[in-house]
């Protein structure tokens, strides 16, 4: 098992975000998560690179277990790639700045080497002509892109992606799903919280559906679609199926 | 330790009263300059936004003036100026109007950018009502735009009650020269009396911001803050200094 | 009112020591004010009292009173400075402690998101704030610490009553002398008013060639 996840539990407050998750995964797998908004979909990936501790639970990658006391957590997470759903790129480093920093800086390569790294994401995900651009000057899609190549550059285990879509117009949703798509086909190990149906078809090895911070089931996405067992899920699946439409990608 | 620092403080006792009738007289140069202040200040706004070309020049003139000129080099002026003229000045009026016309460049911008801040369909609302440019200015512009300006008076506020001090140089008898003569003659209560003027201000300048926070609750209008203007290089969402701030 | 020409050499033997004060106390404040500024967003709370407080006092109480503390007081400490000394000193902490709010409230308008996506990268805390939220930081606070500049400029001027001969002390020096304080101080105010003028366009041209397009709005989505 690549990573497994045992038994989370995260409280804000007096309220219950998740309460008990537990799934495991293999190299090569890709899970998606649904479920409806605020049901901890988000924090449960932040609690997998420990962005948010959880306060009850153990995360494993691979044999190491990440929630130990001792462990490093930089290490740790150089390891484990995060893309946001704001995208959150430098603000002062054009896109190869982006993608290439955190090879220097946490990895200790060489700038040339890096640069010659960072030049090969960024045309992996189709942006080497955006070398020198600015966050500001690139489209949301764009952005996106660049951040997804600035978790590559990191060559990670494992890549979360928190709703990558959800902040992008509409037309510019596509340029990224064909970026994830490519990635999971090439075998990477992937996690994505998304509504992206037409994706999650495509692609997934497993959906999770989480509500109220529980998984209520989970299952290749043939049984999830047609045979649900849980009456919640077959709801919800067709209830997004609606709205955000479920095309092939 | 702490026997000298109450030995100290037992020796400032006879002083204070002194010392702050004194700091009373620094209050009044700050009423008395901050009137001149807004006073001029919001003839100047009102000259560089409706004034027309040539007016707006000289206003903005004056107000580059009077930023760009220490306030101790203006107080100088002041009180050497007008005998020069054969006008004698008492130091307090040359500090107010010195340091008065310098807050008054300072006022002019805060109230200037409360003024172009508000929107422009306010303006072409009122006009297309019937209200002439006078009215629309009198009625709907200037009522908005001095409850817009209250966050930046606060800002002033505090600047210049610490600027008061400054009156020493044109041997004003405010609370600092006050302090001065004490210690002169009791060495050794220097530093004790400095720091008890320094907390005096701190006083006071809490008493200023709670009724400037009054003020801004009863009449400021919620969600609406001037954002800085043309002049200053200050970023909006950097300007809440808080109401200790510098000027600009 | 005549203006004498041969003023203005005598003036500007001043400058040099308005240029030191300016420059030693503006230095003093960038040091000082950027480590209390790291200090107050992420230390723990005692820390952050403490610089809350040094903030607190050195911004709501008057230079010149600082000024006297540092020179007329701490001798009774046993710390005696020389009046330039004094001078730069004072001047120094008062300029910190609005620099460094300056710089705090920069620092917090670099998103946060950025912060999370360096430590996400495996960047440690100090990396993240080497690399990412300090060089934005520092560009988004320029414009506030020019005016800082422009305005010790000007308060540079105190310390003549500290009798140091700066450009406002060798103004007092000289019309003294003559007895003809307007005259000269009109000199001495022109003098002033050259000066900040040349700074302020000199910072505005150093603003915009530190420029990063999107670096100006950080509210701003995209």
């Amino acid at each position: 098992m690549l990573l497994r996840v045992e038994n989370i539990h995260k409280r804000y407050g007096k309220e219950n975000v998740l309460t008990g998750v537990s799934f495991a995964m293999a190299k090569g797998e890709t899970k998606v998560i649904i479920g409806p908004s605020g049901t901890g979909k988000s924090t449960l990936l932040r609690c997998i690179n420990l962005l948010t501790p959880p306060d009850q639970g153990r995360v494993w990658l691979e044999d190491h277990e990440i929630t130990h006391a001792k462990a490093n957590i930089n290490k740790i997470r150089s390891q484990i790639g995060f893309v946001f759903q704001s995208f959150n790129l430098f603000a002062h480093l054009t896109a190869l700045g982006n993608v290439r920093i955190a090879p220097m800086k946490v990895k200790g390569m060489k700038k040339a080497e890096a640069t010659r790294l960072g030049m090969e994401e960024l045309a992996r995900v189709g942006l080497a002509d955006k070398a020198s651009a600015y966050p500001s000057e690139l489209s949301g899609g764009q952005q996106q892109r660049v951040s997804i190549a600035r978790a590559l550059a990191m060559f990670p285990k494992l890549i979360l992606f928190d709703e990558p879509t959800s902040a992008l117009d509409p037309e510019l949703i596509g340029e990224v799903l064909e970026v994830m798509v490519g990635l999971a086909k090439e075998g990477m190990t992937m996690v994505v919280v998304t509504h992206e149906m037409g994706f999650a078809r495509a692609v997934a090895d497993e959906i999770i559906f989480m509500e109220h911070g529980v998984i209520v089931e989970q299952g290749p996405p043939k049984e999830m679609f047609s045979n649900a067992k849980h009456p919640r899920t077959g709801e919800f699946l067709n209830k997004i199926s609606e709205l955000y439409g479920d095309t092939e990608e | 330790m702490k026997e000298p620092a109450i030995d100290a403080i037992t020796r400032l006792l006879p002083f204070i009263p002194r010392l702050l009738y004194a700091s009373l007289i620094n209050v009044e140069l700050l009423l008395a300059l901050i009137a001149v202040g807004y006073v001029l200040g919001t003839l100047v706004a009102l000259l560089q936004v409706y004034g027309g070309r040539t007016l707006g020049a000289i206003a903005r003139v004056y107000e580059w003036i009077f930023r760009s000129i220490p306030a101790l080099v203006l107080l100088y002026l002041f009180y050497y100026g007008p005998p020069r003229f054969g006008l004698p000045i008492s130091s307090f009026v040359a500090a107010t109007f010195a340091l008065g016309c310098r807050s008054s460049a300072y006022q002019s911008q805060i109230f200037r950018g409360a003024i172009q801040s508000i929107p422009s369909g306010q303006m072409m609302a009122a006009r297309s009502l019937g209200m002439s440019r006078i009215r629309a200015v009198f009625t709907i512009i200037l009522p908005q735009a001095f409850r817009l300006s209250i966050p930046g008076w606060t800002n002033e506020f505090s600047s210049v009650i610490k600027d008061t001090t400054l009156a020493y140089a044109v041997s004003f008898n405010e609370v600092l020269r006050t302090a001065k003569i004490v210690y002169d003659t009791h060495y050794d209560l220097a530093i004790t009396v400095l720091v008890f003027v320094a907390l005096v201000f701190m006083a006071l300048t809490l008493v200023g911001n709670t009724t400037m926070g009054v003020i801004e609750r009863r009449y400021g209008i919620p969600g609406l803050q001037a954002a800085g203007t043309a002049r200053t290089r200050r970023r909006p969402l950097l300007g809440s200094q808080g109401s200790m701030g510098r000027r600009t | 009112m005549t203006l004498k020409w041969e003023w203005v050499p005598k003036l500007a033997e001043g400058l040099p020591l308005t240029f030191q004060i300016t420059f030693s106390c503006i230095a003093i404040g960038i040091v000082l004010g950027v480590m209390l500024a790291l200090l107050r967003v992420y230390g723990n709370r005692p820390i952050r009292a403490i610089c809350g407080i040094y903030i607190q006092f050195f911004r709501g109480t008057p230079l010149m009173v600082q000024l006297f503390i540092v020179y007329y007081g701490l001798p009774n400490w046993g710390i005696t400075l020389s009046a330039l000394q004094s001078g730069i000193i004072a001047l120094g902490l008062n300029t910190a402690a609005y620099q460094a709010e300056y710089f705090r409230g920069a620092i917090q308008a670099v998103r946060g998101g950025q912060m999370m996506a360096a430590r996400s990268l495996g960047m440690s805390l100090s990396q993240s704030i080497r690399y990412v939220i300090l060089p934005q930081a520092l560009r988004l606070v320029l414009p506030s610490w020019s005016n800082e500049f422009i305005l010790m400029l000007k308060y540079s001027s105190i310390v003549f009553t500290v009798t140091l001969l700066d450009l406002m002390g060798q103004g007092k020096r000289l019309a003294a002398r003559g007895g003809n304080y307007f005259e000269v101080f009109i000199v001495v105010a022109l003098f002033y008013l050259a000066i900040v003028f040349i700074a302020t366009m000199l910072l505005r041209l150093l603003e915009r060639r530190v420029r990063i397009p999107g670096l100006g709005a950080p509210t701003e989505h995209r």
